[in-house]
């Protein structure tokens, strides 16, 4: 009656042999898929349908020079208020972790002020820094005493406001992914490095930042995505990056959703394109360690697209905790 | 500089420290000759790691002082005041002193070699290549001479801590600090790290070390201290000490030890 009784009268399977066992029935999957092919084809065919998305002026625009120009300027400011961050963010994080209480202070402080405002405030805040300081002066302070000077609209420029804000903005994030990378190493590897004779600075360089990466890669790639599209509220300041190229188009024409579309597919492309960078980055610097959980979808499709080519660059490269010649592959180890 | 110290290598007088409110060591006087191996042994707590880690100034001391080779340690003395080492001071004092961890603090990220050289590099501003030759000498010498380019995590701990061992003795230095060197080994291991260290005292290497190896204190050390509660209970030659323990405590611990 019971599986049991049935198991034990029954012969034993063959011991030799991998178990071949008949699969769970998975109703619930079947379902699911069946609910989302109805809600894909349903949302695809509006999409196709709807003369409304103007999908014609999309072709149009999609490669216009002030659109295409608007593109470049925002991976510019994108990589050049990310390098602003991460120097920033490994400085803070350093002076954070200092044993001078003041040193220590003003890091916080500074992370505190930063992360406390939201970042179109201080982008519009640099775009008007003219209005709280005309002039910006170089000098000995409170003697008067004065190098050279020049009118604050000269030089704060819409790229460099922009650059200014996003960037220092971005310090204060990155700090605080810098220190985080700190903190998860080992104390004993800042107190060997001491025992050896070696300055604070040292460690830090050549110890401790090489050992942090691991933990400070994976939310970086993440901040640089999330940079990209943050980048967009310069256009509030009159920067020609990608969003504002679309809207002095629009402005003219009035087809403001095809045009938002010509901006998404272009920063979705730039997300794609990331993502997949930072896939096999963080790769990289996971391996030995990499928890084996279910992978996302699109890891998997970058998997499956990329291994091939992958893999012989890896070969040929045979870095790191790559196994020795004629020996076991390392066990995972805790590095 | 003084007479006195031509012959003594580590001498510790009223050694006080404080971790908050909690004192772990409450007056700690020793000597080590030059030469002479000395372990320290003590039931957990006792302060024997921490008493360790002052002198090579890893921990501050707050009361009394330590000299190592006749140089006081983290400090300057300007008449009756005492003023702090720099950084740089300091980091140049621990150069000269060898440590070893009980959970090795070898460089992940570093293959054997890498490890070894790192320091006189680093530190010493020795050239690569001869910090390379050097360092594979010294890996020849702990037995691991093909090990040079296995990262530490492909390395059983036996061999991690004779890594660790050849990285401190990269840097030369005249006193080599052992901190429960073998306490984090599977027991199998412990003779081939214990065997390194002999081979080194019978190099003449000064060596303080903290350890629960009895035998290796019978067979190797030329005096043995057992710390109790932040003080020096018994100092002895060890056929002394372990023979016949003259304090209560010390008779105590060595019949649960041995």
């Amino acid at each position: 009656m019971t599986t049991g009784d049935s198991l034990s009268s029954a012969p034993a399977p063959d011991a030799g042999a991998d178990i071949k066992a008949v699969p769970v029935r998975r109703p619930g999957r079947i379902l699911a898929a069946i609910l989302i092919a109805v809600l894909a084809a349903a949302a695809i065919s509006s999409i196709v349908q709807n003369p409304r998305f103007q999908w014609g002026t999309v072709g149009e625009f999609l490669f216009a020079p002030t659109v295409v120009s608007g593109a470049l300027k925002t991976l510019e400011l994108t990589a050049i208020s990310m390098v602003v961050g991460i120097f920033l963010g490994i400085v803070l994080a350093i002076m954070r972790l200092s044993p001078n209480p003041l040193v220590a202070g003003a890091s916080g402080f500074y992370i505190w002020l930063f992360r406390g405002t939201p970042v179109l405030v201080q982008i519009l805040f640099w775009s008007f820094i003219a209005a709280l300081y005309p002039d910006i002066s170089v000098g000995i302070p409170f003697t008067g005493v004065e190098f050279f000077s020049v009118k604050a609209n000269d030089i704060f420029l819409p790229f460099v406001a922009a650059v200014l804000a996003l960037g220092l903005n971005e310090g204060a994030y990155m700090a605080e992914i810098v220190r985080a990378g700190f903190v998860s190493v080992d104390q004993g590897q800042e107190e060997a490095a001491k025992a050896l004779g070696m300055r604070r600075m040292q460690t830090i360089r050549r110890i401790i930042l090489p050992q942090a990466m691991r933990v400070i890669i994976p939310p970086t790639g993440n901040e640089v995505i999330s940079m990209l599209k943050t980048t967009s509220l310069v256009a509030f300041v009159a920067f020609p990056d990608l969003l504002y190229a679309v809207t002095v188009i629009y402005s003219q024409n009035f087809k403001q959703i095809p045009l938002l579309i010509v901006a998404s597919i272009w920063y979705l492309f730039f997300t794609t394109i990331l993502s997949i960078g930072q896939y096999f980055i963080e790769r990289h610097y996971g391996r030995g360690t990499a928890a084996a959980g279910p992978q996302p979808l699109m890891a998997r499709v970058w998997q499956l697209v990329f291994t091939t080519r992958h893999s012989d660059l890896a070969e040929k490269k045979g870095k790191p905790p790559a196994t020795a010649p004629g020996e076991e592959p390392p066990e995972r180890h805790g590095l | 500089m003084s007479t006195a110290a031509d012959d003594t290598m580590v001498r510790a007088e009223g050694v006080h420290k404080r971790f908050g409110s909690l004192e772990v060591l409450k007056g700690v006087d020793l000597e080590v000759q030059r030469s002479e191996v000395m372990v320290i042994l003590g039931p957990s707590g006792s302060g024997k790691s921490t008493f360790l880690r002052c002198i090579n100034h890893l921990e501050k001391i707050n009361r009394g002082r330590i000299t190592v080779d006749g140089t006081i340690v983290g400090y300057r003395q300007k008449g009756d005041t005492l003023h702090e080492l720099k950084e740089s001071e300091v980091a140049r004092e621990r150069a000269a002193i060898g440590m070893v961890f009980q959970r090795f603090n070898l460089f992940p990220h570093m293959t054997a070699l890498q490890n070894v050289t790192e320091a006189p590099v680093c530190v010493l501003g020795q050239s690569r290549e001869k910090a390379r030759t050097h360092g594979r000498e010294l890996l020849d010498r702990v037995g691991l001479a093909d090990k040079a380019d296995a990262y530490p995590g492909q390395l059983s701990g036996g061999q991690q801590q004779r890594v660790a061992i050849a990285r401190a003795l990269a840097m030369k230095p005249k006193l080599m600090l052992f901190d429960e060197p073998t306490s984090a080994l599977d027991p199998e291991l412990v003779g081939e790290v214990l065997d390194v260290m002999k081979g080194l005292a019978s190099d003449g290497m000064t060596m303080v070390v903290v350890t629960h190896e009895t035998g290796f204190a019978r067979e190797v050390a030329d005096s043995v201290v057992f710390m109790d509660d932040g003080v020096v209970v018994e100092e002895a030659p060890p056929e002394e000490l372990f023979g016949n323990p003259q304090h209560e405590r010390t008779k105590r611990f060595l019949a649960t030890v041995l």
